[in-house]
């Protein structure tokens, strides 16, 4: 026959762990319910807040709007050279901040050599991504338009939004990089490769899903900044499309549209809202709309294949 | 040139008063001299901390990728007579002949087959056939190819902690090492991983030498042929392992065999 054991806490102890226990739990409980709380009301506002935006623009949610050049009359306005010129110059933004930026932190984490000078890059680098937007609009405004004559073209605002990402995307590389365990580095080392193979071969493609979440709220904070682009002179009112990218004939793609003049979807619905007639209010609404629904989308876009890639690459 | 010493082995390879300091001024390794025979598995044994580890990695310049480490006195490689350490000698060229296990199993996350094959990309071969070839070799000399044959393109992370183990043994194999560096290869495995990866490393030693460093007393007598043990950075007695696990020299030896000590 088994025994019992006979020896226990006796029960005063046993209801002293007990209350113990309740106490600490209750602070799990606290904070678990201050989050919820506070994830609600953020969550709710931001679902109203784009609630009201369709509805008032509703009416404008057809075809038209999208194909239509901006017009004096409500109705007929449309967003055609607003999306067409926010696309562009997020083309450009894209393809100067992502290669400069992953660039840039692989530099850092992998080549720089650790002292004071590094320290410093390392603090402004991080205090960048911080300053008001429209700094950068003065900066490229000194530098893009008159010194390098650039003008006021999609090429200079590409390139403004460009400095606006770039600290997020050199941030973002440089963390998902110091993800990458000791071992693993070492393990590539150890087998003969050079520094530059580790970093190609290794180093980021390991990091790809931090470096595309950076590389895409860096987007979705570009697509929606109004006040630097306004800074370097991007126009109100656009009736016009820039130069088509790709031709029909040899050599098929051309980069004259980088020098059009241009307009971005927070202008357009700037412009509208600044007007006194109801009728463009709506726009103004239904812009606001699209332009929540593509930062959704990108941020969407970007939760999904980060997810991806983690399943493949768990530290 | 072939060096015969007191043991008449061949000597692979020899650290000569080796002294090793950390970026922190830490002193890891004081004047340590030991031979590597050629076609033998060395033993490193010692108390945690004594520097088995600094050793090791200083045979494939593991301490070159941190900044402000240091090496004093020589690492001769033969037949060429090479003195790895020198700053001369590039520590990649030393890692494309000297491999290393590690003590946690650490596969890329990549495939299977792009575990095995990336040491030959690195060396420049593309050509698919020779990959194809060398990657089964290795998955063969490392007892896994039975176990992976049918799923080369799996992540390597699904696999077992021993079979990931081995994978990087492949790894380190496939490159035709001349000689392979084990740090405490078995010490994240079970007791059947383990002997599997035992047999394996006797059989390994028909076709390189190799030094592992190892804090399992019985692990040493089994496969090894010699056994150093080292003591606060110092090579305290190096000898064949029976005579060391028998009748060692040093009291100090003694005590640590004995688990007096350690
Ligand atoms: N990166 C480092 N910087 C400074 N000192 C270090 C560093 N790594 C190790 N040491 C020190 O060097 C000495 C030897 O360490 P080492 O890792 O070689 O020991 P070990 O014999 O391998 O120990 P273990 O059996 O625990 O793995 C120890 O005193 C350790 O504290
Ligand atoms: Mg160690």
């Amino acid at each position: 026959m088994a025994k019992i054991a006979i020896k226990a806490k006796n029960n005063n102890d046993l209801s002293e762990i007990r209350a113990l226990i309740k106490k600490h739990k209750k602070n799990d409980l606290i904070f678990a319910a201050t989050g919820m709380f506070v994830i609600a009301s953020l969550t709710i506002t931001l679902l109203i807040l784009f609630l009201d935006l369709v509805i008032d623009g509703y009416p404008r949610f057809t075809l038209d709007f999208f194909s239509n050049f901006p017009s004096r009359r409500a109705l007929k306005a449309g967003i055609l050279s607003a999306w067409i010129g926010s696309s562009l110059v997020l083309i450009v933004t894209f393809f100067v901040a992502v290669p400069l930026g992953i660039a840039a932190g692989v530099y850092l984490e992998e080549y720089a050599k650790k002292n004071w000078i590094s320290d410093l890059i390392e603090i402004n680098v991080s205090n960048l991504a911080g300053v008001p937007s429209i700094i950068y609009g003065l900066l490229a405004l000194g530098l893009f338009v008159y010194s390098f004559g650039l003008g006021q073209s999609i090429l200079t605002a590409g390139l403004t939004l460009a400095l606006l990402m770039l600290p997020i995307v050199i941030v973002s590389t440089r963390e998902s990089i110091r993800a990458i365990p000791v071992h693993i580095r070492e393990a590539a080392f150890a087998v003969g490769a050079t520094k530059w193979q580790v970093v190609i071969n290794h180093v980021i493609p390991y990091s790809y899903g931090g470096i595309l979440t950076g590389v895409i709220i860096g987007m979705a904070r570009a697509i929606g900044e109004t006040a630097p682009v306004i800074t370097i002179g991007a126009l109100t009112f656009i009736a016009f499309l820039p130069p088509s990218p790709i031709s029909t004939s040899a050599p098929f793609l051309n980069f004259e549209w980088l020098e059009a003049a241009f307009t971005v979807l927070p202008i357009q619905m700037f412009n509208w809202i600044s007007r006194p007639q109801h009728a463009f209010h709506v726009n103004a609404a239904a812009t606001g709309a699209v332009i929540i629904v593509l930062t959704a989308l990108m941020n969407g876009f970007a939760i999904r294949l980060r997810y991806k890639i983690r399943k493949k690459i768990k530290w | 040139m072939v060096d015969k010493n007191k043991h008449n082995e061949i000597v692979k390879a020899e650290s000569k008063k080796l002294d090793f300091y950390y970026a922190d001024g830490t002193q890891a390794l004081k004047n340590v001299s030991l031979p590597v025979y050629e076609n033998k598995i060395t033993a490193l044994i010692g108390p945690s901390g004594c520097g088995k580890s600094t050793f090791l990695r200083s045979f494939n310049r593991m301490h070159d990728l941190y900044p402000g480490n240091r090496y004093d006195g020589e690492i001769v490689l033969h037949p060429d007579n090479t003195n790895i350490l020198d700053a001369k000698v590039d520590p990649i060229e030393v890692r494309m002949r000297i491999s290393m296990v590690f003590q946690k199993p650490n596969p890329f996350p990549k495939s299977i087959y792009e575990n095995v094959a990336y040491g030959l990309r690195v060396r420049g071969e593309n050509n698919a056939r020779t990959l194809d070839d060398k990657v089964e070799e290795a998955l063969k000399g490392a007892s896994l190819w039975d176990e992976v044959k049918d799923r080369l393109q799996d992540l390597a992370f699904n696999l077992s902690g021993g079979q990931q183990q081995r994978l990087c043994i492949a790894r380190a194999l496939a490159t035709e090492p001349e000689i392979m560096l084990f740090d405490e290869p078995t010490s994240a495995l079970d007791p059947i991983a383990t002997v599997n990866i035992e047999e394996l490393m006797s059989g390994l030693k028909e076709k390189l030498s190799i030094l592992i460093v190892t804090h399992n007393m019985q692990q040493a007598a089994r496969i090894s042929d010699y056994t150093a043990y080292m003591y606060l950075g110092e090579l305290i007695e190096h000898d064949a392992t029976d005579k060391i696990f028998t009748t060692p020299t040093m009291k100090e030896t003694e005590d640590y065999i004995t688990g007096k000590f350690g």
